[in-house]
This record gives C-alpha cells, structure tokens and sequence, in this order.
C-alpha cells in the first residue's frame, strides 16, 4: 500500500473535510490505486531537468507586457460581496467563536 | 424557419439585418428549444431570461435604427457554469455554490454582450470542471443528444450538449485537462481550446489556474472562429493573459492547406485506442493529403506520462483554490460549534465525491515530505512534454490525433473508477500542459452511429492555423467521413 487509514485521515483534517468512515475505505483504496499509477514518473531521470513554472509563452522572451501600472483604482465591491455571504453584519463577515470564553460550543 | 434549422452566426446576423425575424423571437425559440428539450438533456442549470430579453431588444432597436450589428449580434449563446455572469446564480455543478449570485461579469461573458450576443443561461458541468462525463454535477448528469443513454463527455457538457442539440448557436466551456474538446468529440461538433493566456481567465472560477482556458463550442469553423475573435486578446484583469495581438480569424480559415506538413505521432495510435476511432481520423488525415498537406511521422516520447503528471498538478492547484469554500463569504454554510467544525461540515455538505478525492489528492501531493517526490517531479516531466510539442512543431506546422480513445461511453460504465474515468483524456491533457491550442473537430461515426473526434494541435497563439486546418477538413466533408 502506497498510503494508509492514518494518512486519509491525516489529509482529510489538513483540508478541512469531515469524511464519513465509509468514505475514507472508498478513498483509501482509490487514493492507493491513484499514487500507484502515478509512480511511473519515476521511471523517469529528471535530475538534468528544470521544473516548468510559467506556463504562459512569452513569444517577446523577458519583456512582460501583460503586466499592467500599479495604480489604485476605485473598488466599490463591499455592499455586493458582504450580499453573498450565509451571515454578514456590515462590515464584517460572522463565524462562530474563534477565541474559547471557558465554555465551549457557546457564542 | 423550422425549428429543427441550426442557426449559424451568418445565419443569424443575414435574418435579423433583413428583417425575417428580431433577436426577440429568436431569443424566444430558443428558449422554447430549451423548453423541450432541457428535461430530457439536462444541459441547462439556470436561464438569464431577463437579462436575454433586454440584450435582444437592444439588437434589435439597432436594426430598427438602421445601425450595423456588431459581430455577435442577436446570437444565442450558452455559458458553462463555472464562468461568472452578473446577477445570474453560478453554481459551478456544486452544492456548495447552491446560492451563489456573482457581483461581476467573466471578462469573456462582457466581450461576448458587448459583441452582441444574447446569454441564454448557464450549462451544466462536471463539479467545479473536474470530470470527463457530467456524471459528477450535483445537478445531475448531462445526456448525449446524438445517444441519449451515453455521456456528452464532461466536464462541459452542457455547453456542448446545448450546441450539438441546437439549443445554443454556440457556447463557452472551459478546458482544464480536454474538457472542451473530449465533450466536442463526444457530442459531434468543434470544439475549441485556445492557448494558455490567449482568452481572460477573469471571472472564471478556478479549477487549476495553470492549466485552465476559455473556449468556444459552435456548429461549424467560422462560427468557432466568429466567437474566439471575441473573447480572445489581453485584459489588464488577469496578469496571465497574453499581450499577443489577435488573429483575424475569419481571413485565417479560408487561407489554402496546401503544403501545410501534419505531424502524426505514434504514441497517440497505440494500445488502448479503439479500432474504429482509429480508422477514421486515420482517414481524416489521408482526407487532408488529398488536400495537399504533408504527412510527417513523429514520436513525443513522454505523451504516456501526461496523465499521472496531470492529475498531480490539477489536483495540487484544485486543493489550494478550493479552499476559499469554507461557508464564511459564499454559497452554503453547515453550522457548527467552532469555526473549525463549521468549515469542516460545510465542506464535507457541499463538496460531491471527486472534489473531495481531487481536494485529497493535491493535500497530499503538496504535504511535507511529499512535495519534491510528487508535485516537484510532476512540474519537472511537465517541462518534458512541452519540450516534446517544441520539437514537434519543429518538424510540423500541425500535430493530428484522435480527441479520446474510445466514443462516449455509457451513462455510469466509468463512475465507480476514477482511474479509468482520468484515462478518458489520454491525449488532450498533453497538449493542456504544454500550454498551446488543440481543437477537436468531429470525424465521422463509428457503426453504431457514435460520433468521432479528431483533434488538431497547434504552436503557441497559432489559433489561426488550428481553425485554418479545421476548416479546410469540414469544407472537403471530413466532418462526415
């Protein structure tokens, strides 16, 4: 096995999803079936290879003219955006309480 | 008219210049098209009714004054719901975006108005574009209009079951790793995924923002071409959107083939292609000799890693952007007792299955330990396929392969999977992470009456050339080979 029950619950707690114990057997399996199929990049030597890190093609090498001034422009967007949120009190969004009064699970 | 005519963008604008009918009426067959069919289809999510009316009237109060349309004037358009649009709920085929009403327009959704078209509404997807079938929408599964038990391949599928069902003249969808062209190969008609940066990612609500694109579904080449001359160019909006000028390229398609040497490489003809597939874009290419293109053979030796590269990058980026769905600014939130908790059901409520197997695999490509044996590794054998494309379009001005391996599938043979499900885009990932333009154009039918792809790749910003190809095998009738 590639990856284990810990390491599903592991991942699952650092991107924030509560799964069900049915799905992390599903996952585990799939997770495993998925980074052995991806292992074939080893066969690979890379160690002469540089990492691509900009995808778009500059056809004028350096030069980056898609990049535009650094100039302040109004942004009036605060009423629309706090409109969308599921609780907001202007201009504020609400959460539960982040910060423990002693009595947990109270606001 | 009948209303089983497909409208084409010419169509459109010689009707409505003539007076045949007003972008009124024609925004209201389309929407009784919509009426008929979207039960059955399921291609549409949401209508932007009001918003159609007012954009057609305005076209047509043009006609009244005499004034000269713009280029998409009166033409009803499709949008996949993952492309913001004003006033107009976005849902991205998740729960979690159930309410979502977005504040401003996707700078491809405004240059599309501002051209004149009418947006009909928004089309079902796969769940924030990760899927090759639909079959991952929470929204429900999109059907094939050319089979109705099959998938329109995904994740755009509504988009191009809109089009191919002639519910839309034409649609965006988006493409991430095929998903533009392996739902145009599905559904039979072009589709179209421009280079990296040629079209505003603005508004476009991210999958994996190195690898996701913009592109038009039509009916045909020119109205292909009509549509990406309006959505492609730079926007101040979106650092990553190219400052290349753009291309004409209505004069482009209609330039001569002759000559033109087509790279045909091996490694997309070998196990795992079905025979007949295999057959027909084989004689799409002989059909592009006869026109006077050169067949030249190739090897891009490293197109057998593309998936597993893919799915570690995709997903690396998926688990990053997708970590602003955490109930507090957008869509639906779960309560809970502690912000913690609160994001941790709201994410586990709102996200479908291949999210979270998405979200989960990328948390754990870029965990300690892991980032330089997998994401670092897979940005490394990146650089070899696109190195691979570069010395390809060395020896050819186009690259030709099948679209995907097989025809669209059957509605749930891939969804208990997902491994085979990824193995759908086999040959289009390649070409997403090089970064330049493909377009699948449709290539005749297998015996069961399935339709076929066959998909043409390009150098950087060579749009032009792509649809020049593209046109030149729709005009010698390969589109029905």
């Amino acid at each position: 096995m590639k990856i284990s029950r810990d390491d599903v619950l592991r991942i699952a707690e650092l991107a924030h999803l509560e799964l069900s114990p049915e799905e992390i057997g599903t996952y585990l399996g799939q997770l495993d079936e998925i980074l052995t199929y991806i292992d074939k990049l080893n066969e690979l030597d890379v160690s002469q290879t540089e990492a691509m890190a900009q995808v778009l093609f500059a056809p004028s090498g350096d030069v980056h003219p898609e990049l535009r001034d650094d100039v302040l422009r109004p942004c009036n967007a605060a009423e629309a955006i706090l409109a969308q949120a599921p609780d907001a009190q202007k201009p504020f969004f609400r959460v539960p309480r982040v910060i423990s009064t002693g009595e947990v699970g109270r606001e | 008219m009948s209303a089983a005519a497909p409208w084409t963008v010419a169509g459109v604008r010689d009707a409505l210049a003539g007076k045949k009918i007003s972008a009124r009426e024609l925004t209201a067959e389309f929407y009784s098209r919509i009426a008929a069919r979207n039960l059955e289809l399921n291609a549409f999510l949401t209508l932007s009714t009001e918003r159609a009316y007012a954009q057609a009237d305005l076209m047509d109060s043009k006609v009244a004054r005499g004034e000269a349309l713009p280029p998409l004037g009166g033409v009803p358009i499709a949008v996949k719901d993952v492309i913001s649009t004003r006033g107009v709920r976005t849902t991205c085929g998740s729960k979690i975006l159930e309410t979502y009403v977005p504040p401003y327009d996707a700078t491809a959704v405004e240059k599309l108005e501002a051209a004149g078209a009418v947006v009909l509404g928004k089309t079902n997807c796969d769940e924030f574009a990760m899927g090759s079938s639909n079959e991952n929408s929470a929204y429900g599964p999109v059907r094939n209009p050319v089979a109705l038990d099959r998938v329109p391949g995904g994740s755009s599928g509504g988009s191009a079951a809109a089009v191919a069902a002639s519910l839309a003249v034409a649609a965006l969808g988006t493409d991430t790793g095929g998903s533009i062209r392996q739902p145009g190969a599905c559904c039979g008609i072009p589709g179209l995924m421009p280079t990296y940066g040629r079209v505003s990612r603005y508004g476009l609500i991210a999958y994996a923002s190195s690898l996701d694109k913009i592109g038009p579904f039509a009916g045909n080449i020119a109205d292909a071409a009509a549509v990406m001359g309006v959505i492609a160019g730079h926007d101040s909006n979106d650092s990553t959107s190219a400052a290349v000028p753009v291309e004409n390229y209505a004069a482009e398609i209609e330039k001569p083939v002759t000559g033109l040497r087509i790279g045909v490489p091996e490694d997309y003809f070998g196990e795992g292609l079905d025979p007949e597939v295999k057959a027909k874009v084989e004689a799409g290419i002989s059909a592009l000799e006869k026109m006077g293109c050169r067949r030249v053979a190739l090897s891009m030796p490293h197109t057998d890693y593309a998936i597993a590269t893919y799915y570690i990058i995709a997903t690396a980026e998926a688990s990053s952007n997708l970590a602003r769905y955490d109930g507090v600014r957008y869509g639906v939130r779960v309560p809970g007792n502690t912000l913690i908790e609160m994001y941790r059901k709201t994410r586990e409520n709102g996200f479908g299955s291949e999210v979270k197997r998405r979200i989960m695999l990328g948390t754990y490509v870029l965990s300690a330990g892991y980032y330089d044996a997998y994401y670092l590794r897979a940005q490394k054998v990146r650089a070899l396929i696109a190195r691979d494309f570069a010395a390809a379009f060395e020896k050819a001005d186009v690259i030709i392969t099948p679209t995907a391996p097989t025809p669209a599938f059957r509605l749930g043979e891939k969804t208990s999977d997902p491994l085979q499900m990824y193995l759908a885009d086999i040959y289009t990932v390649t070409g997403s992470l090089a970064g330049v333009p493909g377009i699948s154009v449709p290539c005749g039918k297998t015996r069961a009456g399935l339709p076929v792809g066959m998909q043409i790749f390009g150098p950087h910003f060579s749009e032009g050339r792509v649809l020049q190809i593209a046109r030149a095998f729709e005009k010698t009738g390969g589109f029905t080979i």
